[in-house]
């Protein structure tokens, strides 16, 4: 059995009145590469918080590392490494004045860790001189990895690392935390992008203060088990609208240059459908059956939620 | 994806649009029309001078050199106008978040100088048409994400702009609520007001009817989506854009 880094045990927090986390529990294996995938509102950064001591739960359990999040903070903050999802490190410190502040801290040099950081820091130290609020936003989310990575932290938290980052230095980004994995550290990572699901260990699909799903993506898209078409026509604006309003359909999403759908019955549902929108007069028609991806599980099981509630 | 009002009639017209910050090139002889009730996907990564060409086409700022046309209007003379007849929408700032949703309303009809009787009749469809009548008097604060944006659209085409500047709409929102954004980018368009958007998702670069993709300050791909792949010998916007981008 693996080693348990971070476990959750049925932790809930209120702000008021709203649930901003009900109930949640799971573990974290050392050396995990874990993600939290989920829209803005779906509780990772409250949850963030309370793993790196900063908040404190109203009910629950919480450890890292096996010490408590509320009666051991101390010693969990010398052992965790954070990047919040909004840059905090000193905008009017260089970028070498902020690594060191962060490594004194800790009581440590850049020199003695300097190889965790390498990678990253080397394509920033020509930059060295500059304020850190003048750097571009993919530098400032190198240099605050690098900051939260210079103690040799344990475990690493990292909250939205790749919002509002574009497709290039997301892909870019998710190299590094692979490599960051196989020196050993236990990393979580939260994310809005239901694509970055595959490059982890394990998810946790997140929403509205619930986790809905937790296991490895691919076998969370083996748990998907009804049929998935991928269709499309010429005329897409009246193809989504006829789809929607085909009796069988179950459901109906756009996915790139495809529809996404589902019918509610088994049998025959590409002739059928076929039929339908010739009579609808759409040309071109494709229909292929296709695997779910993670952000069609998301969506099923956000609508199986909504139902319930 | 054609909609039915698409005219062949350029709404943007941009010719040579070079914009320098001292000797800091943002944007380089940017060149490229949209046509009216198109939707027009303005992609980048992070630093290609996407925000500069945006401002610049908003009004809010002045171009170096280079010939600007929006919705008819001179950028250099005629950015007051310009102003008037588009719409603007980010995911950043987008409502007053202590407001209700029809002070909201109000204030930026006010603003577009639209009268009082009207923005009633307009309030009362769109309360209808988004079916918020039991939110209508909640402050913006107390509404979940995916509402306000899709509210913070309505707003944005309340005057009944010829343009709507869409600026990352969609960062952070649900897929479900992704999507029935783009159910109204899709309506909006079909009544022939014209969407210029930007993006990181990249599945939303293939609702678009055309993309430009920019590069260190230069447009270096423009075309349908369909075209794009076929060019690049690829199956998505996303590995065209990697390829280009990835430098």
């Amino acid at each position: 059995m693996n080693a348990i880094s971070v476990k959750v045990d049925k932790l809930s927090k209120n702000y008021g009145k709203v649930k901003a986390l009900q109930d949640i529990s799971f573990s974290v294996n050392k050396g995990e590469l874990f993600g939290f995938i989920g829209p803005d509102g779906a509780g990772k950064t409250t949850l963030f918080r309370i793993l790196t001591t900063l908040l404190i739960p109203d009910q629950g359990f919480a450890s890292v590392e096996q010490l408590d999040v509320v009666k051991d903070f101390k010693k969990i903050r010398r052992k965790v490494g954070y990047m919040p999802g909004k840059f905090s490190l000193y905008q009017d410190l260089t970028v070498e004045e902020n690594l060191k502040f962060f490594a004194s801290i800790f009581q440590t040099t850049i020199a003695e860790n300097y190889h965790l950081i390498k990678d990253i820091y080397q394509q920033i130290e020509p930059f060295k001189n500059r304020l850190a609020g003048k750097l571009s936003g993919g530098m400032k989310q190198k240099l605050a990895l690098s900051c939260a990575l210079i103690h040799k932290p344990d475990v690493l938290f990292l909250d939205e690392p790749t919002t509002g980052v574009d497709a290039v230095s997301r892909k870019e980004f998710w190299e590094m935390l692979r490599k960051l994995k196989e020196s050993g550290i236990t990393i979580l990572v939260s994310t809005p992008y239901m694509d970055e699901a595959s490059l982890c260990d394990r998810v946790a699909l997140m929403q509205k203060g619930s986790i809905m799903s937790i296991d490895t993506p691919s076998n969370i898209i083996e748990q998907f088990d009804l049929k998935i078409f991928a269709i499309k026509s010429e005329d897409m604006y009246h193809l989504i609208r006829d789809l929607r309003e085909y009796p069988d359909a179950r459901s109906v999403f756009l996915f790139g240059q495809y529809i996404h759908y589902t019918d509610k019955s088994v049998e025959f549902v590409e002739t059928k459908i076929q039929k339908y929108l010739l009579e609808k007069g759409h040309k071109n028609i494709e229909i292929v059956p296709i695997k779910a991806n993670i952000e069609d599980c998301f969506m099923e099981l956000m609508s199986k939620n909504e139902n319930i509630n | 994806m054609i909609p039915v009002m698409n005219s062949e009639k350029p709404i943007i017209i941009v010719k040579d649009l070079v914009k320098k910050f001292d000797s800091f090139v943002a944007n380089d002889h940017l060149t490229f029309e949209v046509k009216q009730g198109e939707i027009f996907g303005f992609l980048g990564a992070n630093g290609a001078g996407k925000t500069t060409a945006i401002r610049i086409l908003c009004g809010l700022s002045s171009p170096t050199s280079g010939q600007i046309s929006v919705a008819g209007f001179d950028a250099y003379h005629q950015a007051d106008k310009i102003k008037k007849n588009i719409g603007y929408m980010s995911q950043k700032f987008s409502l007053y978040e202590d407001l209700t949703v029809v002070e909201n309303i109000r204030l930026y009809g006010g603003i577009y100088g639209i009268s009082r009787k009207e923005i009633n009749v307009r309030t009362q469809e769109l309360v209808e048409k988004l079916g918020i009548a039991a939110v209508q008097n909640k402050l913006i604060k107390d509404l979940p994400l995916g509402w306000r944006q899709k509210l913070a659209f309505s707003v944005a085409v309340f005057h009944h702009p010829k343009i709507v500047f869409l600026d990352e709409p969609t960062g952070g929102v649900d897929p479900i609520t992704r999507r029935q954004f783009w159910d109204m980018i899709y309506e909006a368009a079909h009544e022939g007001i014209t969407v210029f958007v930007t993006t990181h998702y990249m599945d939303e670069a293939e609702y678009c009817d055309r993309v430009s993709i920019m590069v260190d300050g230069k447009i270096v791909a423009l075309d349908t989506p369909a075209n794009l792949k076929t060019t690049f010998g690829v199956q998505s916007i996303n590995e065209v854009f990697l390829k280009l981008a990835r430098n």
